[in-house]
């Protein structure tokens, strides 16, 4: 068999090289070209592409930037659960039984820019520790990044609360600020209203070091 | 004529070589040994059932191939998040005791290069420990070996199962060795910075449903700081001898 395959190749070369089989030529152009072509879509074609809703920002009248976001209640609630309610959401959910979850409470959303467009998911952790209660945050918005926000327990005057971002990646990886959020009832009186709306407003502010970003500019 | 159909039957198996040469080649992908397995910092390791029925909730567009837990969870079906994930399972730890709990959040990554190996995901973890505190974890994860070593043999398996012991750190970043970074966010994690590794152990998956037989890890390693008053408050106590 190797002697034959041997002679195939030998044939094919001695071919290849008189220009005598132009099919033979013909068929390994198109194999080189395959692999350039794939090679080619691959590097130029993305595998991911998200869809992106334009981030809506202002300018914060004391710096920074602000952005607002919004959850409809109860549309945009994927999940609720905590220990001893009757029925969590959604229908079927099985919160865990064990004794660590006794006080712990967690909710997941859809999140809405200002054009009340969804543009994430967000969860809402509220926990009953022996010293002091814990609101934790989360808002992932896809392609531009995550929030880590630890609201004060304490509501401020007006029922809204306030919280520092502790942590951010991708493009909110260098701010630093705060978030508030407050529960703003529905006074449409539309049949097909929400009943209110979770308002979540960011305040981010640049964390990076401004000497160090004129720096890098020198440099380029 | 049959030049065309020559050149077009070349073509195609050009392509099908860039594949195959793409997917069994040894220097793409094979992620290193984790940085953490050599630590000498305390950790926290906490593991989870990575199959989604076993999650207290999982969704996703409802168009993938894994079935959104419970069946009528909100489907996050929107342009945006159509490519995102969640999931909120029960963490346990190195005893195998239930330790907490886990939010996942998870989003194709637009930065995945298949020329260079990189099926890249987004995502962040929310873990809450009850009695000690919670953290942050932003990972970027790999899939590149997770499809090559078992999705890959699933589909040209006859039964369409793949069966066997795969086991793989799945970070890749943003740290520059490959971890994850973790924030605390209180109690005894409350302001510390650490690095955190995701990994995978999988031992059954369909294609039909993906995982059948499959468990995660998150290792956290402790700073030093911390490491050291651990050390020294473990020196510290009587022995039972």
């Amino acid at each position: 068999m190797w002697r034959n395959l041997t002679k195939l190749a030998a044939q094919s070369w001695k071919g290849i090289s008189s220009g005598g089989d132009v099919l033979l030529r013909t068929f390994l152009f198109g194999i080189l070209l395959g692999v350039v072509a794939a090679a080619g879509v691959l590097y130029a074609v993305p595998a991911v592409d998200q869809y992106r809703e334009v981030s809506i920002v202002s300018v914060a009248p004391n710096g920074g930037n602000r952005e607002a976001f919004h959850i409809n209640i109860p549309v945009d609630r994927v999940m609720t659960g905590s220990a001893g309610q009757s029925s969590g959401l959604p229908i079927g959910l099985k919160w865990p039984k064990d004794d660590v979850f006794a006080n712990v409470s967690t909710e997941v959303f859809k999140v809405r820019n200002a054009k009340n467009a969804v543009v994430g998911v967000a969860a809402r952790t509220v926990a009953k520790e022996s010293d002091a209660d814990l609101i934790d945050w989360i808002i992932h918005l896809p392609a531009r990044g995550s929030l880590f926000v630890g609201m004060e327990p304490q509501p401020l005057e007006g029922g809204h609360r306030i919280g520092k971002i502790q942590a951010g990646s991708q493009e909110f990886d260098n701010l630093t600020g705060f978030v508030t959020e407050s529960w703003v009832s529905d006074t449409s009186g539309e049949d097909d209203a929400p009943m209110g709306r979770i308002e979540l407003l960011a305040t981010y502010v640049s964390n990076s070091d401004p000497h160090e970003d004129q720096v890098a500019e020198s440099l380029e | 004529m049959k030049y065309i159909v020559v050149l077009l039957f070349g073509l195609l198996t050009g392509i099908a070589l860039f594949a195959v040469g793409l997917a069994y080649n040894p220097l793409v992908g094979r992620q290193a040994l984790s940085p953490l397995a050599v630590t000498d910092s305390q950790t926290v390791l906490l593991s989870y059932s990575a199959v989604a029925s076993d999650a207290i909730m999982y969704t996703n567009d409802g168009e993938s191939r894994i079935d959104p837990i419970p069946e009528k969870v909100q489907q996050l079906w929107e342009a945006p998040i159509r490519q995102t994930s969640t999931m909120a399972m029960v963490l346990r730890d190195a005893r195998n005791q239930v330790a907490g709990l886990g939010i996942k959040v998870s989003s194709a990554a637009e930065s995945t290069r298949l020329l260079n190996g990189k099926v890249l995901v987004d995502s962040i973890w929310y873990v809450y420990l009850p009695g000690r505190g919670s953290f942050f974890v932003e990972q970027s994860e790999n899939y590149w070996d997770y499809l090559r070593d078992i999705v890959l043999p699933a589909y040209r398996s006859s039964g369409g199962t793949w069966k066997g012991k795969w086991m793989g750190n799945i970070t890749a970043g943003p740290g520059a060795l490959g971890t994850a970074r973790v924030v605390g966010g209180s109690g005894e994690f409350v302001g510390m910075e650490m690095l955190g590794v995701e990994t995978l152990s999988v031992s059954a998956w369909r294609v039909e449903d993906g995982p059948l037989a499959a468990e995660g890890q998150l290792i956290i390693e402790l700073p030093a700081a911390e490491s050291a008053d651990l050390d020294f408050e473990l020196d510290d106590l009587p022995d039972d001898e």
